[in-house]
């Protein structure tokens, strides 16, 4: 049998949706026995959601008030001791995962790979290199454990109507003290989540000013979709960091993706690759980005998007 | 001595469209600019900025790799670091084995600060900072857009999905930069010249006693699944049209 443990990440007493396409990249291991684990300061109603996703047979529920917020150095040796027994120890490839998981492989003494978009088996497994531009097939040694990222963009969620029981632990792991939580400052908004958004409206450099940005904006509004920008349009300060799309920023996979004035440099193109639809406006039509778009439009930002608003 | 330990990793150039070689056993590297990992030069800037502001008097660089790993050495050297450490080997190692590597240097150089970038652009793992804060048993800031020093601490905010965090480590940490972290100089040509007067030392990495053996296996590379071309529309009504027939907006 292999058990795989996979981590939750949760903000405000809710469970990321990333947990469930993790769940799916779990099932699709022969043989799987599924557990989550919950690291929470007050974790019942994070564990209750874990539970109710289909194809998990346990969840472990792990509360102490040092573990909300969530630091890697915190959580690390808690995961570490909670991680004996299992073969495979996974968590989202979000900023959550990419931060603890490595610390957690490290303390195992185990492997990592990073950014798992398919299982081939209980070892082998594709990921993405070169920003995408190769994908390896990576070999893990059997009898040992792996630790592993999960490219969420690569899954679909695991479905609800789950029934696990809720497991509380108690671990005897010294803590460190040299980390602390200072603030987090997160625009909260009411639009949909770049990260899970059924439509996602970018802009890039091309929308030369945070006024201007504005206009993404309210497009993105009239479609009900999530913002997103290019690295340019985030350094420009036009857009906050979080909203990054491509190799270093979200990988994102919506049913819509509309790039407005972005080139297409690889970067940005390795982070909308699993979009289904692709639209990309752009007074250049030599654009890379016209290489990947299902519908180009070439022409003036400015001019285009008042008629776009005009149409719908 | 307040020393900042920088990691450099030599790369394919991020301008590079890189391709996989036809036998699938790797990626095309001949006649390839190679430069420094971008995210690597993020961390010497920031690194040298501390330095240039009084709270650290040397920066030391460090690279794992073949010998022509100097190159990029050199380059940091001309950017203002202090000397420079190539551990060589001519095997490929892991974020695990580079992070054992750093660890050696570390013990010997007592660094109060290392900075590497988040991120390789080759290997995309994001892990080997991570590794080598728990192997080193100290704090880690990773993804890190802005860093304070004050006391024996950083502060220092990070780029999360959520927005921007501030967290708070006590020196000496690992910290991880993010595209947003400083902007990096560019070189000068006669720093080129006084950089090849620097120091710079060849360890051999069996030197370091460590054993280490590569653990994953990739069995080979392939090029990813390309999209396929779609069709380019007249005006606004037309795509608004196309969309709505397939039922998207
Ligand atoms: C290590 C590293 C990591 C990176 N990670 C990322 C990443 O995660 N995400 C990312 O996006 N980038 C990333 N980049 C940056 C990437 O290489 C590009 O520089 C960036 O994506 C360019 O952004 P852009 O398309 O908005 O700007 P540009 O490349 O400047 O393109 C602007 C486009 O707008 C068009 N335009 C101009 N005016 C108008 C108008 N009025 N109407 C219509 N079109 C117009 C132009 O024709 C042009 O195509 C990374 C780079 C490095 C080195
Ligand atoms: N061979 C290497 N030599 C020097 N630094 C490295 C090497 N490999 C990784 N690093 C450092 O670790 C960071 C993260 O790499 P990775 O975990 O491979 O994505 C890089 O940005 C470098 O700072």
């Amino acid at each position: 049998m292999n058990r795989i443990l996979i981590i939750a990440e949760h903000l405000d007493g809710k469970l990321n949706a990333a947990v469930a396409k993790c769940v799916s990249c779990a099932a699709a291991i022969p043989d799987a026995d599924i557990g989550i684990a919950v690291f929470a300061a007050d974790g019942a109603a994070v564990a209750a959601a874990a539970a109710a996703i289909a194809g998990v047979s346990r969840v472990l529920l792990v509360q102490n008030p040092a573990n909300e917020p969530a630091l890697a150095a915190v959580l690390a040796p808690q995961v570490a001791e909670l991680a004996a027994g299992h073969s495979h120890v996974f968590g989202p490839s979000t900023t959550f995962g990419k931060d603890l998981m490595p610390r957690v492989a490290a303390l195992l003494g185990a492997p990592q790979l990073s950014d798992v978009m398919a299982v081939e088996s209980a070892t082998r497994f594709r990921r993405p290199v070169y920003a995408g531009n190769a994908i390896a097939t990576v070999e893990a040694p059997a009898g040992r454990q792996l630790v592993a990222t999960v490219r969420v963009a690569s899954f679909q969620a695991a479905a609800a109507g789950g029934t696990a029981a809720v497991e509380k632990q108690t671990l005897n792991v010294a803590l460190p003290s040299h980390t602390r939580f200072v603030s987090v400052s997160a625009a909260r908004s009411d639009r949909p989540d770049l990260q899970t958004a059924a439509r996602v409206v970018s802009g890039g450099r091309a929308l030369g000013s945070k006024e201007n940005f504005a206009l993404i904006q309210r497009l993105a509004d009239r479609l009900g979709a999530a913002i997103g920008a290019s690295r340019a349009a985030v350094d420009a300060g036009y857009a906050p960091n979080e909203l990054q799309v491509g190799q270093t920023g979200k990988i994102i996979a919506p049913e819509l993706y509309v790039a407005i004035g972005i080139s297409g440099a690889i970067q940005h193109l390795t982070g909308i690759k699993d979009a289904r639809t692709i639209v990309a406006i752009n007074k250049d039509a030599e654009a890379p980005i016209f290489e990947v778009a299902d519908y180009g439009l070439v022409g003036d930002l400015f001019s285009l998007i008042p008629e776009i608003e005009k149409n719908l | 001595m307040q020393r900042i330990l920088v990691s450099i990793k030599r790369v394919i150039d991020y301008n590079v469209r890189v391709r996989v070689r036809p036998d699938g056993a790797g990626v095309v590297t001949d006649g390839v600019k190679m430069s420094i990992n971008p995210f690597d030069e993020i961390a010497l800037e920031e690194a040298l900025r501390i330095r240039e502001r009084g709270a650290a008097q040397e920066v030391v660089v460090l690279s794992i790799g073949t010998d022509d790993a100097q190159q990029q050495l050199r380059n940091a050297l001309a950017m203002g670091a202090d000397r420079a450490i190539l551990i060589k080997t001519d095997q490929a190692l892991e974020p695990a084995a580079i992070a054992r590597a750093m660890l050696a240097i570390i013990e010997r150089e007592q660094p109060f600060l290392v900075i590497l970038g988040k991120q390789a652009i080759d290997d995309d793992c994001n892990q080997t900072g991570q590794m080598l804060a728990a192997l080193w048993d100290r704090p880690q800031a990773t993804f890190a857009s802005k860093l304070e020093l004050e006391g024996g601490k950083a502060r220092v905010t990070r780029e999360v999905d959520a927005g921007l965090e501030v967290i708070e480590v006590e020196l000496p940490a690992v910290c991880t930069t993010d595209l947003r972290l400083n902007e990096p100089r560019y070189i000068k040509l006669p720093d080129i010249m006084k950089a090849k007067k620097k120091p710079l030392d060849v360890v051999a990495l069996a030197s370091l006693g460590l054993e280490i053996a590569p653990v994953l296996t990739t069995l080979k590379y392939e090029p990813p699944p390309q999209r396929r071309k779609g069709v380019m529309v007249k005006d606004a009504a037309e795509l608004v049209a196309a969309l709505r027939q397939k039922g998207l907006v």
